[in-house]
């Protein structure tokens, strides 16, 4: 069957990925470090924002935490999968390596999104959802089944907005060549996501909601642990991620409809 | 450097993270609490994006690159250390930079007009030089962390660890002011104020002290060179080429 063999094949990336990353063993500790050293520093931001204000654009700071614990487990989704394999694709144009990519008898979208994994990543999102639990407990969430299926689709569905965000941006490289610039102004924009998106002027709210989507990516989401979400924007999250994927995929094919390999 | 045009402009974007962290604080009046007018805020902002912008440091990604490529042996025979070379390429970015970060910064005039002013020639002198001055510490430090490469092959790691303090003490995000006191009372004597709260305050006009920072900025200069000299002797006389 088709699915097993990509299974197969994704058992196998896993195994040469971990082997070379492993290599590097001291390197994953100073990952770590680093991973809990900037979480300190988020939450520390955030103190100073709270320091004499009680709300933040509604947001009190025991619910502001709910998004910094799910930014964490989305930066640390990104650390471990999307920067290593999509930052490659850039790679892989300009040496013109991508036409071996296309010879193989796979997907050559899976192969590219999925062929490197970051293990230091693993470290950040288990941060995440210790804070995650942390923040349940002190904003007394009682779980129950439909909450947390809402939730989980909504992570799903950040999830992956998020990987299209930076899968656009990587196709690009068909035609500009060098991208490196254009994902740190993702990065960049990424970083909003931190804060809750009402603490900021309107035009930059709706700049943040239409045209690059990261209100959904770490909001909605924390606005359903926190029961305040309407179903209606459940939804919208729903469609708009499924409106990502639907177009990544296509753009992604229409774009290798210019890939000329290098030199040519 | 003029080749890669849309290279710099977006690199140039990238670095609004100041603008994002001024809408914050303007939107939700919190800086009654630091004693900072609005206006006074935004001016800050915009000078943090800019002492950001002609400080940015990336010689030790430079380094990494062309020591696990092995182009680090032609540049040791050369009689010039080759840390001029990347001092050269980061100096001749920053100029090519300029134009775009004028640009960023008329437009945050137009929807900021309230918040145009002229510092005097003076100030403006003087933040150019302490610019200068926090540009170079950082690019110690980084040479420091790149000389790390002769032991441990993967010294960017090292380098993003380095960052994370950097990011949150040096006041792009929120002014040092703002800091709590139990932070307040250490910060002064570590490197991050002096990166771009002291050359922000000063070209903004708000208030520091201005002889104090200077010569902060140069003792650590001072503090960091020496070392610099001498891990760079260890770590060449360590140094082997990649497959020997």
């Amino acid at each position: 069957m088709n699915l097993r063999k990509y299974l197969k094949v994704y058992k196998n990336f896993l195994h040469t990925s971990f082997a070379s990353e492993l290599e590097y063993k001291t390197n994953i500790l100073v990952d770590l470090i680093t991973a809990i050293l900037s979480l300190i520093g988020s939450i520390f931001l955030l103190s100073i924002f709270f320091q004499n204000n009680g709300y933040i654009g509604g947001w009190k700071f025991e619910q502001a935490l709910i998004i910094q614990g799910i930014y964490t487990i989305l930066n640390g989704i990104t650390n471990t999968w999307f920067n290593p394999n999509l930052t490659e694709i850039v790679k892989h144009i300009r040496e013109g390596t991508l036409d071996f990519v296309l010879l193989k008898p796979i997907d050559s979208q899976f192969f590219i999104s999925l062929k490197k994994i970051n293990p230091s990543g693993f470290l950040e999102i288990m941060l995440g959802f210790f804070l995650l639990f942390f923040c349940i407990r002190i904003n007394q969430i009682n779980l129950n089944l439909s909450f947390l299926t809402l939730s989980l689709i909504t992570i799903i569905c950040s999830i992956c907005i998020l990987y299209c965000l930076w899968f656009f941006i990587s196709t690009t490289t068909i035609w500009f060549v060098k991208t490196w610039n254009a994902i740190e102004v993702l990065r960049s924009f990424l970083y909003i996501g931190r804060f809750p998106l009402n603490s900021f002027s309107f035009s930059l709210r709706v700049f943040f909601s239409v045209f690059v989507p990261i209100a959904f990516i770490t909001t909605i989401p924390s606005e359903v642990f926190l029961g305040l979400s309407q179903l209606w924007k459940i939804l919208l999250e729903v469609i708009v991620a499924t409106v990502f994927l639907i177009t990544s995929r296509k753009f992604w094919l229409f774009a290798l409809k210019f890939y000329s390999s290098a030199s040519s | 450097m003029l080749e890669y045009r849309v290279e710099i402009a977006l690199w140039a974007i990238s670095g609004i993270i100041p603008f994002f962290m001024l809408n914050i604080w303007t939107n939700n009046n919190l800086n009654e609490s630091i004693n900072m007018s609005d206006l006074m805020l935004s001016r800050y902002f915009l000078c943090a994006f800019f002492v950001r912008q002609f400080s940015v440091v990336w010689v030790v990604f430079s380094f990494e690159e062309d020591s696990l490529m092995g182009k680090i042996s032609p540049y040791l025979i050369q009689p010039l250390n080759p840390f001029f070379r990347y001092l050269a390429q980061h100096l001749a970015e920053q100029i090519t930079r300029f134009p775009f970060a004028l640009i960023i910064a008329f437009f945050f005039f137009i929807f900021n007009p309230e918040s145009i002013w002229i510092p005097n020639l003076g100030i403006l002198v003087l933040s150019i030089i302490s610019t200068f001055l926090s540009f170079l510490i950082q690019f110690l430090i980084q040479s420091i962390v790149a000389c790390l490469c002769f032991w441990t092959e993967k010294a960017s790691s090292i380098e993003r660890l380095l960052f994370i303090p950097t990011l949150f003490l040096s006041g792009l995000l929120a002014p040092v002011v703002s800091f709590p006191k139990y932070v307040k009372s250490w910060i002064y004597l570590t490197p991050f104020p002096y990166l771009i709260d002291f050359p922000a305050n000063l070209l903004s006009g708000n208030e520091t002290n201005i002889s104090g920072g200077l010569s902060m900025q140069i003792l650590w200069i001072f503090l960091l060179f020496p070392l610099f000299r001498k891990i760079w002797s260890k770590g060449t006389k360590k140094y082997t080429a990649m497959g020997s």
